[in-house]
Formats: C-alpha cells, structure tokens, sequence
C-alpha cells in the first residue's frame, strides 16, 4: 500500500476562488468517467457542492484516437449552491489531440489547457483533424493558457519499479493527470487512493502503479515544475444544510425512490426492463437490491418487459418497467391495457435524443407528447418528471403512490443528462416520509372489479389467489361495476368519461405549485420541468440580482397539471418555457389555458447553458 | 358474480361462468372448454388459485368462460404478461391460452422465451392454421398454397411447426391432441398440469367457418387409426386400425420409417419405445406430417427441469440469507458519505 505524500503546498499561497468547472477529456479507453468520478468524490469531501456532466460516445470502444471516441467528464463545483456543470470551462484537460479539437471552444477565454504531449503524435494528430501540431504552433491556442506536459513518458516513468509493460503503464496516466489537478485545487489524495486499494485489492501492484502515478502527477504541481503564473486555487467549502452526504446520480436516485415507496406501499417491486441506453443503469441498480425482495426480469424484449410488469401488479406486486423513448414507444399497447384494465404500473423513461435511434447517450426532453398523449384512443394517464439528479428519490415515490392510490399506470420522466450526471444528496430518513399502506381487497361481499372508490375513483385491487374473489379483467371494453364485457354506446361513454374523471381528478390530490423565485406579478416567468431546472434556477437568480422582474415556475406535475397553474400563470405578463425539445410544454399550456406562453428550444444533446437562457430572457424583455 | 360451488367436490360446471359462450357453433373451441373444464374438476383444482391468461383471438376469450381468475390480454403478450403473473406469485397455477396466430406470429417470440426460461405455465395452443377472428387470413401454421382473404391466389410461404417450434426454443414439455378427442385431450392436460415448468400443448382444432376440415385427413374416424400414433413413453410406437403398423429407425439414417409387424420379417420387438425424455427422438415424432406418416399425439416429450419463476425467488431468498434482509436506511448510506 503506498502512502500519501504529506506535502500540500501552504493554503496561503494559493488564489481563492468561489467556484471553478474542470473537464477531463480524452479516448474511451483512457478511463476519463473514472477520473471525474474520484474527482467528484474528493470535491465533495471537501465540503463544495457540485454538479457532474459525463458525456460519452455510444460506442463501446470507438477507434482509439478518433474525434467520434472521445469521453469527456465535466464537474463544476463550488464554495456556493452550484445549479449546473457550468457553461464554459476554466480548465480543460485533454489526453490526446481528439479531446483537444472537440473540446477547446468550450474553454474560458484565459482558461487553462493542460494537454498531454506525449500523446500529439503525427497518428493521432492526423486522426484528430489536424495538419499540424497545434501544442508546437499555437495555432487555435492564443486565448489560452496552454501547459503541455508529456504525461505519458513522465506516467510511466512513475510506474516503472512495477515492471508492468508500456501498455499497462500508460493505463495510469488519467491518476497522474488526476494528481496534477487535485494539487491544482489544493485536494487530498487519501479518497481516491483509498479507493484504488479497495478497486484494485486482488492486483495490488495496479494499485499501487496506479496511486504511484496519481503521487507522481501531484508531485509534478508541486515541486514547482508548474509555470510560474499557473499557481494553486482554493475553493472553501460551501454552505451547505448540515447533516450526511453522499453523492448519487439520477438513476441512483430513482432506484432508491422506487424502492422506497414500495415499502411505503408495502407492495412486492417486480421490476421489468429489456436494456437500453441511457435506462439500462436503473435495470443494474434494482437487480443488486434483492435484499430488499425486489425481484427483476430482464425481458426478451420491450414488449414483453411491460407486459411482465403489467402481469405482475395483476398479481399483486406492483410491476415497474423502464426504458428511452422508443422502448417506450413499443410499450405503449400494453400501457393502453393497464389504463383500460385499471392495474398500477410505473414507467420510467430516461428521454434521450430522438427520433428513433437518434443519439442514444445524448440528452433530451422530447418524450413529453410521448408521455401524455402516445397511445390509441383516449388513454390519459399521470406524467410526472425528475428535475435533478436527487429529485428522482421523491419523484419515484410519487409515481409509485399515484400508481397504487389511482390504480393507473404513471409514467415518470427523466433524462439522459439527470440518469448520468450527479451531485451531493442529504440523505433523508426514511422513517420521516408518511406511508401509503395498500389495501388489496379480500371481503367477497357485494364484490365487483370495477366498482369505484366515491373520492379516488379507483377500482379495487385483488391478488389472484384470494378466496371467492375469481373475476375475468381484460382488454375489451367492460362493464362500470360488473366488469363484464360490454358494447353497449352508453357503457363506452361513461367508462371513456370515468378513465378521464379518474386522471384529472388527481390534481386534488397533489401539491399546488408554487414560485420557484420571484414574485407572483412579475413581467416574465420561466416555466420549466425536468433536468432544465439547474440552468432556468441560476439564470433567473442572476437577472434578478439585476433587477430583472424575472419569475420561475418549474413543473414536476405535467399530467394532470397543478390545479392552480392557469391562475398563476396569468399573473405574468410573459411566459417563457425553455426546452430541449421542439416545444411540447409550451404546447401542452397553450392548449390548456390559452395563454401566449412562448417556447425556447434547444435540441443539440446537451443541457442549457445558463447564459443561453439569460440572454433568451433578456430578449423577450427587451432589456 | 361468482356460482356457488358445491361444497364437498366440484364438477366441471363449477369452472363454468355464468357468461354466454361466443363462439362459432361448432367450433372445436366448446370441445376443447370442456376438456379443460372435466380435467380441473378432476385433479379438483382450486379456481381461486387459477388463472387463464390469453391474447387476442378466437381462442383468446377462453378466460371469460372460466370460473376463476382470469386476464384477456392484447395480441400475442399472454406468454410475457404470464410470466409476470408467475413472478409475482408463483404459486398460483397459471394456464395460457392463444391461437396459432396469437403464439407463432405476433407472440412468437415470447412463447420462445417462455418455453427457454422454462416458466410455469401451461400453454394451451389451439392450432386452427388459420386467423378466425379476423376473418380467415392464412397464418403462420397454414400450409402452403392456402387460399384466403389476404392470399387469393394462394399463400407461397412454409408454415412452422408448433412442436418443433417448441421443442427448438428448449421447451421441456411438449404434448399434442385435438380438439376432438374427448378421452386423449384430458390425459394430456392432466400431464400438462402435473408438469412443473412450461407445458406447452398443441391442440388441433377446427375452424367450423374459415378453416372446415383442414385436419379431417388425421381426424376422420375412417383413417384415425391409421393416421395418428398415440405416444406412451415406454410403449412401442403402434398404430393402424388392426394395430400391425409401427415405427422405427431406418437403417443406417436418422430417420423414422413405418413398418408393418408381420411382413418382411418384422416383429413387435423391432418397433421403437417411446422415450419422452428422448429430445431427438421427439423431434422425430414432431416432424411426422400426415399422410406419409401419421400424426404424433401425445406427451412427445417430457423432462422436467427447474422452473424460472422458482429460480428467481430462489435467488432473492439466497441473497436475503446472505447479506440479513435488507435495511433501506442502510443502503441509502452505503458508498461514500460524508458530514457536513
């Protein structure tokens, strides 16, 4: 086990600053996720608060070098409440001449590049697009400030006494960059070499390789091997609510929640998923929770992912599925049936970018028409969706209580950014959320499927197995009460009227929505939902330092919406809904309220940058 | 809603619901109802603990004549949507009912996955090789040459065999009758329902209107005899209607040939035994298409195995002895964590 050096140059000596945003970038299989990743951990330790952006390339193992293979991890954290993973960068670091090309217009100007020089060869120079070195030209380069070290030779001279080949060498050289920057910040070492240790228990010279490199990319900042204008920063530890922290990503978050409000339910979760970028984590997630009774089933297919989750909240557990959006898309047959057979069922949809295949491991919003009107026939059902990557804890709660109460399929939304990106969570007590018991009905007396609770509107739920309750439920239309089939013209109307009833009605049952920020009259509110709410927080909190009569309203309802929505929304003067989509909100509250809501949209597979929504609102004001 | 049961024994009209049965009359549908109906009252099977999960299709509507519980699902999932019954619950006993079109078209991959995973299930197919509900296309079970709505002209494509089907996605038990075989049909059910895993039947059955007679070459009490072998395992494989017609392996190939006992020097002795735990020997039986052969009936095949749902709260239960029953408060502080 190595130690950890115990320099760490004088806290005096280093800039403060409040916050700063870092990218790690480089080929697939320079292991930059794993990077940020301990990154992440160390700021969090630290005290920051932070946010996370992984963004990778679909391809397992895209051609080492290529532009299309480039893995990037970015992490803006702070000794203030950090909303996003930052606009732009102040220190960009890049492992080979791929990263540099696709990544530097995101740099500050001013903002620091560290490259690895060793890996500039004409190859991958020649695969990255470029005709010449541009580390040896500066070409591209002025408005930075460029600090070129050959990581490679400087890696595997560190690892050297391991005798481990060139090849296997090199793989540590993400720790010695990660070692450069964490002296950069003035960070300790002690969590990730802890974490080494444990990663790499059963090969201990990996480990101690790989915390040899970390050491040496440490000791390279601080030996004074640095340029003398590129000292240390200090970032002093956020104010944060007291309590226990973790970090958790949003289908972390969603797991737990899942798992969460089935025990408040007290039902079984059978969870059902066939793999698909980016839902197949949350699959991962439950499959290792079997503790807990969870049972999963990976499914041969979407279909019969849906249909495996319908059959079991038939009976009696409550049947989850997940998937994107054209997984979703195929399940929609069987979704019709839970609305039509009345049975719970949760959907998860991490949203990515569309249509069809599209760009799997890209973010986007665009599954909202999907989400609320995407099936034959009048078919409503709740939407609810996730704004950051620790609200899917509550937010899969909700889904799993409007599902039991209403008896209804729910569909939750999430993305492809809040499923990957992550950020500190206070970890609640569970024992603090009140529990929603379900009651499956066991008394035969005057029993009939589809009778309705006078308030809910929702029909019994029965296990199968439960003496003298044996009913037939199906997909034809039925009888209210009997539950037999029915053609009759009065019968449809008045069930096709119920199933509507029964959805709207549950905006009784849901918070109203409140003002995120602002007052209730000013001249222009945002309105947002889903992972948006990092980018719309911050933007509309810096224009209002300005005096911008700027309000925010983010939505977790979307079907039903909030009963007090249309009021408050036409106290504004303008609605502005930004979106990473074609404008569907903005549709859905046009057709509702008749209101001149406006739409500002934005489908590149990446999150709002806050300054984008600043100037957009700018604009509407014409200020 | 529901008949009151008798109370010491119940009778095949105890499975019985108060609903009118619709379909066609004489469809080979009443036959098979019946048949499921005699078999429950005879193993006494509690209705409470039944289910009959269907797609679409004529044959799909089974659930709503049956007195227990019941799910009439969408077109093809019956085997998904089953499985997630079983998953839920695994103890109760879960019979699937679909048509041709319902299992080996639209369905046909998850009576695949159904029959590999080995779930607990008792797929009840009823081959008519023809779409009745939607008025007599040709399906995937049709012959080729099948003159329909959908194929004028006749249909150009090979049909699938269901057994074959079956016994290639890994099913472990594999049974074939017909819809008119009052006395057959019920033993194999019955063997269906003491199987643990997927049982998968395939029961031929006539389409009165779309379809008339299309296995009448088999079903005819004139060349019955002569047209199916009823397999018992264990037993020589006889047939004929004077019972001097049996099957054995051709020489030097793998291939079955009918041979006659006392001709050519051939006696019972050289006739093969069924053996239902023989997978290639049912692959045999499967493929005999009348008439150059007769038709295999019966448990063709049969070796029970562990069954998926079992498996999987096995699993659950291991890793619960394992690691102590889960402490939510604790897995929420698993990983990293730190005090602010």
């Amino acid at each position: 086990m190595s130690e950890v050096s115990a320099l760490e140059r004088p806290e005096e000596k280093r800039d403060e600053v409040e916050s700063a945003v870092v990218r790690f970038a480089g080929d697939s299989g320079d292991g930059m996720q794993l990077t940020g990743t301990q990154f992440t951990l160390t700021a969090a330790l630290a005290g920051n608060d932070l946010a996370t952006f992984p963004d990778f390339p679909a391809e397992i193992r895209a051609p080492a070098g290529t532009t299309f293979g480039v893995s990037a991890f970015q992490i803006n954290f702070g000794a203030r409440r950090i909303m996003t993973s930052g606009d732009s960068l102040d220190v960009l670091v890049v492992m080979n001449p791929a990263a540099l090309i696709t990544n530097l217009s995101d740099v500050k100007p001013g903002g620091i590049v560290i490259a690895d020089s060793g890996a500039f060869t004409s190859r991958n120079l020649t695969k990255a697009g470029y005709e010449s070195n541009p580390l040896e030209t500066g070409e591209g380069l002025e408005k930075y400030r460029l600090i070129q070290i050959d990581m490679s030779r400087l890696t595997v001279e560190s690892v050297k006494e391991f005798g481990l080949s060139n090849k296997e060498a090199l793989r540590s050289k993400n720790m010695w960059a990660l070692g450069l920057v964490y002296w950069m910040y003035g960070r300790p070492r002690k969590a990730s070499v802890d974490w080494l240790n444990a990663k790499f228990s059963k090969q201990p010279e990996i480990a101690a390789a790989n915390i040899a490199a970390l050491n040496a990319g440490h000791a390279f900042g601080e030996t004074a091997e640095m340029p003398a204008e590129i000292g240390g920063y200090s970032i002093p530890a956020a104010e944060i609510e007291p309590g226990l922290y973790r970090t958790v990503t949003g289908t972390e978050s969603v797991a737990l929640g899942l798992l969460a409000g089935t025990q408040l339910a007290n039902v079984g979760l059978t969870f059902c998923s066939y793999p698909i970028t980016p839902a197949s984590a949350l699959l991962h997630q439950l499959a290792a929770m079997k503790e807990f009774g969870v049972v999963t089933f990976q499914a041969e297919d979407e279909i019969a992912a849906v249909c495996a989750a319908l059959g079991a909240s038939y009976g009696g557990s409550l049947g989850i599925t997940s998937s994107s959006g054209p997984g979703i898309a195929l399940k929609m047959e069987a979704i019709g049936l839970a609305i039509a057979t009345e049975l719970p069922l949760v959907i998860v949809n991490s949203q990515r970018a569309g249509p069809s295949t599209g760009m799997p491991t890209k973010t986007e919003q665009s599954d909202l028409y999907q989400a609320v009107f995407g099936r034959n026939a009048d078919a409503p059902m709740p939407v609810i969706s996730v704004s950051s990557s620790t609200d899917g804890f509550d937010v899969a709660i909700e889904a799993v209580r409007l599902a039991t109460k209403f008896m209804t399929p729910v569909m939750l939304l999430t993305d492809g950014y809040l499923a990957n990106a992550s950020e500190p969570w206070r970890i609640p007590d569970i024992s603090e959320y009140d529990s929603f018991k379900t009651n499956f009905t066991t008394d035969p007396k005057n029993f009939e499927p589809f009778s309705r609770h006078p308030e809910t509107l929702s029909r019994p739920w029965v296990k199968p197995g439960t003496p003298e309750l044996a009913h037939r439920i199906g997909g034809i239309e039925r009888s209210d009460g009997s539950g037999h089939i029915s053609y009759s013209p009065e019968n449809h109307q008045k069930m096709t009227d119920l199933r509507a009833q029964k959805i709207d009605n549950i905006a009784n049952y849901i918070p109203e929505q409140e003002i995120e920020q602002g007052e209730a009259n000013d001249d222009l509110v945002v309105v947002g939902w889903g992972s948006t709410f990092g980018p719309i927080s911050r933007a509309v909190s810096n224009l209002r330092i300005e005096g911008l009569g700027v309000a925010q309203i983010h939505l977790r309802y979307i079907w039903p919406l909030p009963k007090n929505l249309e009021e408050l929304l036409s106290n504004f003067g303008k609605i502005l809904v930004p979106e990473m989509n074609n404008g569907q909100l903005v549709t859905l509250l046009r057709s509702q309220f008749l209101l001149p809501a406006k739409g500002f949209n934005k489908v590149n597979g990446k999150p709002f940058l806050i300054k984008e929504l600043e100037e957009a609102i700018r604009s509407e004001l014409d200020k | 809603m529901n008949i009151q049961k008798s109370p010491d024994k119940l009778t095949a009209r105890d499975y019985a619901t108060d609903q009118e049965v619709r379909w066609c009359p004489g469809c080979g549908d009443y036959a098979i109802l019946k048949a499921v109906q005699r078999t429950l009252a005879e193993l006494q099977a509690d209705p409470d603990q039944t289910v009959f999960v269907s797609g679409i299709g004529c044959a799909a509507r089974f659930p709503y004549y049956m007195e227990t519980y019941g799910f009439h699902t969408i077109h093809g999932r019956s085997p998904a949507i089953a499985t997630g019954v079983k998953l839920a619950n695994p103890d109760l006993n879960v019979w699937v009912v679909g048509g041709d079109g319902d299992m080996l078209s639209i369905g046909g991959n998850h009576t695949m996955h159904a029959l590999r995973r080995n779930v607990d299930l008792n797929i009840l197919l009823f081959n008519n090789e023809i779409y009745g509900l939607t008025k007599g296309q040709y399906s995937p079970t049709s012959q080729t040459g099948t003159r329909s709505p959908s194929t004028p002209y006749g249909s150009v494509d090979l049909p699938v065999s269901a057994a074959q089907f079956a016994l290639g996605a890994g099913g472990k038990f594999i049974a074939r009758s017909a819809d008119i075989l009052q006395k057959h049909l019920p033993v194999v059910l019955k063997r269906a329902y003491e199987n643990h895993g997927t049982s998968f039947v395939e029961i031929m059955q006539n389409c009165i209107v779309y379809n008339d007679a299309v296995f009448s070459h088999f079903t005819e009490k004139s060349v019955a005899a002569d047209m199916q072998v009823h397999v018992e395992h264990g037993k020589p494989l006889i047939f004929g209607s004077d019972l001097d017609k049996g099957l054995r392996l051709k020489k030097d190939a793998l291939e079955l040939e009918i041979v006659t006992i006392g001709k050519n020097g051939v006696s019972e002795t050289d006739i093969l035994n069924h053996d239902e735990k023989n997978r290639p020997l049912a692959m045999l039986l499967a493929s005999m298409i009348p008439p150059e052969f007769p038709i295999a009936l019966g448990v063709l095949y049969s070796d029970p195995s562990p069954t998926y749902d079992k498996a999987v709260h096995d699993q659950v239960e291991s890793v619960k002895t394992k690691n102590g029953p889960g402490n939510f408060n604790k897995l929420l502080r698993r990983g990293h964590t730190w005090e602010v």
